[in-house]
């Protein structure tokens, strides 16, 4: 067992397909093969593949539940201080015909209409929006997946519990989902540091000057892989050279590795080298960001 | 006609797919669905012919000189956007989910919402129709209801102009804004990938398909990167009477047109993948699930 390091750590990119998942999953490997107390999260609800790729018991599930409201028409007058409440526009009112409902997938359960009203009218009810499992793969090295049911709307709550689950020491890291909405900001809002994967592309860099602006926005710090160098262009290598982006490391398109990807395997277990540079890499975020003697 | 392209896993070529298409044929009016990181404006430089301002919803705001600091809003929030900080209450913009009910229970009425008035939907002209994109401002929400008004965008658009198809380039996942930009469309693509990950968000959309009661037609991009796998999900279509409408393999030109800003169909035209693509649009606009 190393040093103590505690320090949580985003790995995330404006576009899909980048690589987030091969680079999470390896990093985790790399840390966990030597010897740092690792907890991997896979933040992308909507579609969590992590545990394709990392096997492990299943010690614990826990079911995350959305609060919905629903109106009780006995208890109900009609007199719509409810619908006044909701800011979603999701309470359906007909006082003459005395109609009253809820539209659960307009209901965001902030329970305002339940604070609004005052004849007790009003109860929730829990509606399934997922599952978080943790699985051990030993004693140092947790993976824990939050998986949204098909359907749902919103993972957000998924992941915000996902996180917490991972509340440990050591070094936390979370697969986040793409984009730069709702899900992306609750996955990256807790960590010390975003590592940003992008493409030499036209469409690489134009995703990740969206994810730079929605992170300085956010005041986080940032560093980018580039990942498939080899294909694209060179416009991202100006764009993070103006903006004074840390460019963390390089990766190039392999074959190989998207063979190895393809079936759900690890690549480092077959490219010691890039195991390597994962891990100094890390050391290099942890000493600079975290809490670190390494 | 309104066709759409997902899949579920993002990076597939959802993007290139529907370039591809839109510069194929006739006129079209193309909508940039993936409202988080809308691409196809790269490719295609459109004109901006309309802006419209997309209120994606509201924000808590704290007036200080009204502010006792009593902390009665903290225990309402169910969005964890309330705290303490150096010892003052503060909402966090990016947790504050809008709901306006810290604003109704303040008893010095110190809170307000504003609007989160950010994002934008543009529309203008490209070389082969019109086009629709959104703009989702850094750390703004609600996708599923930008993706609607691009929609309608989209549909003004192609019965002004008289333009008979609506390309829909959708965004990964499969959660609000996927569904939004599914729900209504008269045919859906699913672009899937070889590999582990792929298949198993490939299902997942499945589901949602099921849900909808969606019959869609499903093609693998870079096939070859996993031949054995591919066949794999040739026969699971198969299997499962899901319209498999053809595969294409991996392809540098691919990434080449878009370094230059061109759709595979107009960097090499007479390629194999260019042929194929020509063909799975035949099948998929000429023949009804």
């Amino acid at each position: 067992m190393l040093s103590p390091t505690n320090i949580k750590i985003a790995i995330a990119s404006g576009k899909g397909g980048t690589g987030k998942t091969l680079i999470s999953t390896n990093i985790f490997y790399s840390l966990h093969r030597n010897g740092f107390k690792t907890t991997l999260v896979d933040c992308d609800a909507e579609e969590p593949n992590d545990t394709l790729f990392i096997k492990g018991n299943l010690t614990k599930t826990v079911d995350v539940m959305n609060m919905i409201p629903e109106i009780k028409s006995d208890k109900c007058t009609f007199c719509g201080k409810c619908v006044d409440y909701c800011n979603y526009n999701a309470i359906f009112m007909l006082p003459l015909g005395r109609v009253i409902k809820v539209m659960d997938d307009l209901c965001h359960g902030c329970a305002a209409c339940i604070v609004g009203c005052d004849h007790d009218a009003i109860e929730e009810k829990k509606v399934s929006l997922g599952k978080i499992s943790l699985y051990s793969i030993d004693d140092n090295a947790d993976l824990i997946e939050a998986r949204m049911n098909v359907g749902a709307l919103s993972p957000v709550s998924l992941i915000k519990a996902a996180i917490k689950e991972a509340s440990g020491n050591g070094i936390v890291l979370l697969d986040a989902p793409p984009g730069t909405a709702c899900p992306f900001i609750q996955t990256v809002a807790t960590a010390d540091y975003v590592i940003l994967v992008a493409e030499a592309t036209p469409f690489g860099l134009s995703d990740l000057q969206h994810s730079v602006e929605t992170l300085q926005k956010m005041n986080l710090k940032f560093g980018v892989i580039i990942n498939r160098i080899g294909y694209g262009d060179n416009a991202i290598y100006d764009y993070i050279y103006n903006k004074n982006i840390e460019l963390l490391m390089e990766i190039p398109f392999n074959r190989e590795y998207a063979t190895c990807y393809a079936k759900g395997e690890i690549v480092v277990k077959y490219d010691k080298g890039l195991e390597k540079q994962f891990i100094s890499m890390i050391k290099f975020i942890a000493h600079k960001y975290g809490n670190c003697n390494c | 006609m309104e066709i759409v392209i997902v899949s579920g896993k993002g990076g597939t070529g959802k993007s290139t797919i529907s370039a591809a298409l839109a510069t194929l044929k006739n006129k079209v009016v193309l909508a940039d669905c993936d409202v988080d990181a809308a691409n196809l404006p790269i490719l295609f430089n459109p004109s901006r012919e309309d802006e419209n301002v997309f209120v994606s919803g509201q924000k808590a705001v704290i007036d200080y000189s009204l502010c006792s600091n009593c902390g009665l809003c903290l225990n309402y929030c169910r969005f964890d956007a309330i705290f303490i900080a150096k010892w003052k209450v503060t909402i966090s913009e990016f947790s504050c989910d809008g709901c306006k009910l810290c604003s109704m229970i303040c008893p010095y009425s110190a809170i307000s919402m504003i609007e989160k008035d950010k994002s934008r939907i543009y529309s203008g002209s490209f070389r082969n129709g019109k086009m629709v994109y959104g703009s989702l401002a850094p750390g703004e929400d609600n996708s599923g209801k930008l993706v609607n008004k691009v929609r309608e965008k989209a549909r003004e658009l192609s019965k002004l102009n008289n333009i008979e198809t609506i390309i829909i380039d959708g965004p990964p996942g499969i959660g609000c804004s996927a569904i939004s930009s599914i729900t209504g469309v008269n045919r859906v693509l699913i672009v899937t990938e070889p590999t582990i990950s792929g298949v198993h968000d490939f299902q997942r959309l499945l589901q949602i398909m099921d849900n909808f009661h969606y019959s869609p037609w499903v093609m693998i991009n870079k096939f070859d990167l996993n031949v054995e796998m591919s066949d794999e999900i040739e026969n699971y279509c198969r299997k499962n009477n899901i319209s498999f409408v053809g595969k294409l393999p991996f392809d540098a030109n691919v990434v080449e047109a878009m370094v230059n800003k061109k759709s595979i169909i107009e960097y090499s035209p007479d390629s194999e993948i260019a042929n194929q693509i020509a063909a799975i649009y035949d099948k998929i606009t000429t023949i009804m699930l």
